[in-house]
């Protein structure tokens, strides 16, 4: 099956410092993807990238096609019809995505008649259908609201609603529940996959929340420093991590069940993007590394079945997992 | 809402008497009238008469109550110099000054703020450089200096201009062209700061997100709410229409309000100064309201602040 999106070799550099480093991704029609990492590993840069996003001084390399076609580089007219068409983005902090001078009704409406056709009392009838769906009481009045008149998981609510009006086959949502109180967010997370499944919708969840991409996504892939480290399925990569800053990231969570263990965490910091260190970016960190990992980047390579790993050390990393479980 | 203008009116009405007290005080402290009109040489007797026609003998605060219950009256009393009342004078003169920042306030805005918008949608390009060089020229050289400037070039040098007076409506270009200069340069920084940040926005991102494609963006989503901070000095600039030449009115010798306002303050012409300061504190305090309104107007949220207020 060819995939919905292709990324090769993406890579993003704003003022000469490179800030995505050959990313390689791909998706599945309907697939939800999770991408973690911490702030600055690249995770929205690459989505904003990919659809001509970034401000004008970033330079892109590299090749993002949606279904063979390529985007980077592609007019503006097409990208246009891809955005919001085909491929919808939410993102972080829903109070100020929405236009504050502007009602939810201009806004909705613009994206309903940007890839829909549709006419006159039809576009307000599907902005109030598409509020029904998202959950918003009382749709047809508030249709008339602005966006300051909305709670912030409502306003997360009517983003969603937004992006859904141009019928996408993928929907990237870049941190959406980090702004909000954790039983709203369960609630926004809750919409986000019952519509997935209902219009069959690929996603791609940014998150930095482990446990958040662990319910949502069917697979995983691990940013740091601005490359792809690790990709699983979700199971897999949360049973059994194998690059040792997928370890860390897993290794700092408190188990919910089983014995209590001391929480550990990942010693230094995620280096300058300004100052990379040759090799590995992530061996100054790294407990398992040895003089090889200082010497070249290591490549994103399949060690198993539907996962790759960009360790030298995988090997060995496995097996401190192992040793870690026995104790 | 009633209330919130309620208090914005009366708040308004408190700014004008300020600026009338304060005129009021410095004018008599600053000077004496019978000395400045009559000349030094006039006979002591000529101008105890003086003094006391105008009641300048008096108490300052009995002066003040004076002015005050004649201004409830509707009275804004009369020139020392020639007995007429000042609001004539001055009203004769608007006019002449319209004539002048009128249309300057026009040139500001179409060459202001389309210029500041084109320089923050092409930010760092050679053009918005230029852009911003001359602003800095325009708004840092004071008005005098480039009307001098002008009057040397196109008057002096070239001859094609008249360099005063107002006969014609020639003589009017090169005072209109120092005005608009420097009101353009001011309009055309805010513009473009107010544009680089709305532009900054996250709502113009998800805008380009769903797909508007970005002259739309630009104009249904960054330029209302680039407006809501330009209308201020927008309001400012309106607020200046009848004292905001000053300078340039007597550069160019044009006989405007500015001109007169000159020529009063010299003489301690009392009431026509106090005319003259309070009709300038009102038109500054009517746009600010008037401002006030728009923001409603533009801004849902301050709508909304001023329902509950």
């Amino acid at each position: 099956m060819s995939p919905l999106v292709s990324i090769e070799g993406l890579s993003v550099a704003f003022n000469g410092v490179p800030v995505l480093r050959g990313v390689d991704l791909a998706l599945g029609k309907g697939e939800a993807l999770g991408l973690v990492g911490e702030s600055g590993s690249g995770k929205s840069v690459t989505w904003l990238a990919a659809l001509g996003l970034l401000p004008r001084h970033a330079k892109i390399s590299g090749s993002v096609r949606l279904d063979g076609r390529e985007l980077l580089g592609a007019p503006a007219a097409e990208l246009d019809r891809v955005r919001g068409g085909r491929v919808a983005m939410i993102f972080q902090d829903p109070a100020s995505a929405l236009n504050p001078v502007l009602t939810i009704r201009k806004q909705l409406c613009e994206a309903l008649a940007l890839h829909r056709d549709l006419q006159g009392e039809t576009v307000k009838a599907e902005a109030k259908r598409l509020l029904d769906l998202v959950g918003i009481p009382d749709a047809a009045r508030r249709l008339e609201a602005y966006p300051h008149e909305f709670s912030g998981g409502q306003v997360q609510r009517i983003m969603i609603a937004m992006a859904l009006a141009g019928n996408p086959d993928l929907l990237i949502a870049d941190e959406p529940t980090t702004a909000l109180d954790a039983t709203i967010q369960a609630q926004i997370l809750e919409l986000l996959s019952t519509i997935r499944r209902e219009m069959s919708m690929a996603m791609v969840l940014i998150s930095h929340d482990l446990g958040v991409v662990a319910e949502n996504c069917d697979r995983v892939a691990v940013m740091y420093a601005g490359r792809i480290v690790e990709q699983a399925p979700s199971n897999q990569l949360f049973a059994d991590p194998l690059h040792p800053y997928a370890q860390g990231l897993i290794g700092a969570l408190p188990p919910l069940d089983g014995p209590r263990r001391r929480l550990t965490a990942i010693p230094g910091t995620v280096p300058d993007p300004a100052h990379m260190p040759t090799g590995c970016a992530f061996a100054p960190r790294c407990t398992l590394a040895t003089d090889p990992c200082g010497l070249a980047a290591p490549t994103l390579a399949p060690i198993a079945n539907d996962r790759t790993v960009a360790c030298i050390r995988a090997d060995a990393s496995r097996r401190a997992l192992l040793g870690i479980a026995a104790e | 809402m009633g209330r919130y203008f309620a208090i914005r009116i009366g708040r308004a009405a408190l700014t004008i008497v300020l600026v009338v007290t304060f005129a009021f005080v410095v004018l008599r402290l600053s000077g004496d009238p019978a000395l400045m009109i009559l000349g030094p040489e006039a006979p002591p007797e000529v101008i105890a008469a003086f003094r006391k026609a105008w009641g300048l003998d008096d108490p300052i605060w009995f002066q003040y109550l004076d002015y005050f219950s004649a201004i409830a009256k509707g009275e804004l009393g009369r020139s020392m110099r020639d007995g007429r009342p000042a609001i004539e004078l001055v009203l004769e003169r608007i006019p002449a000054t319209l004539a002048l920042t009128l249309p300057a306030f026009f040139f500001k805005v179409a060459l202001g703020v389309p210029a500041g918008i084109y320089a923050a949608l092409h930010r760092g390009s050679g053009i918005d450089r230029a852009v911003m060089m001359t602003a800095v020229a325009g708004f840092t050289v004071p008005s005098f200096v480039l009307a001098l400037l002008l009057v040397l070039v196109f008057a002096v040098q070239l001859g094609w201009l008249p360099s005063g007076g107002q006969d014609s409506w020639r003589h009017a270009i090169l005072p209109i062209t120092t005005l608009s200069l420097g009101g353009a340069a001011v309009l055309a920084r805010f513009t473009r700061s107010a544009m680089l940040e709305v532009l900054g926005q996250p709502y113009i991102r998800t805008a380009s997100a769903k797909g508007v494609p970005w002259r739309k963006v630009v104009t249904s989503h960054a330029l209302p709410n680039a407006a809501i901070p330009t209308v201020t000095i927008l309001g400012f600039m309106v607020g200046t229409l009848i004292a905001g030449a000053v300078v340039v009115e007597s550069v160019f010798a044009w006989p405007g309000v500015g001109r007169l306002l000159v020529v009063a303050v010299a003489n301690r012409d009392l009431a026509v100064v106090q005319c003259i300061l309070l009709l300038v504190a009102m038109t500054m305090v009517t746009s600010n309201l008037v401002v006030d309104f728009l923001y409603g107007f533009l801004d849902p949220r301050l709508r909304a602040k001023g329902a509950h207020a």
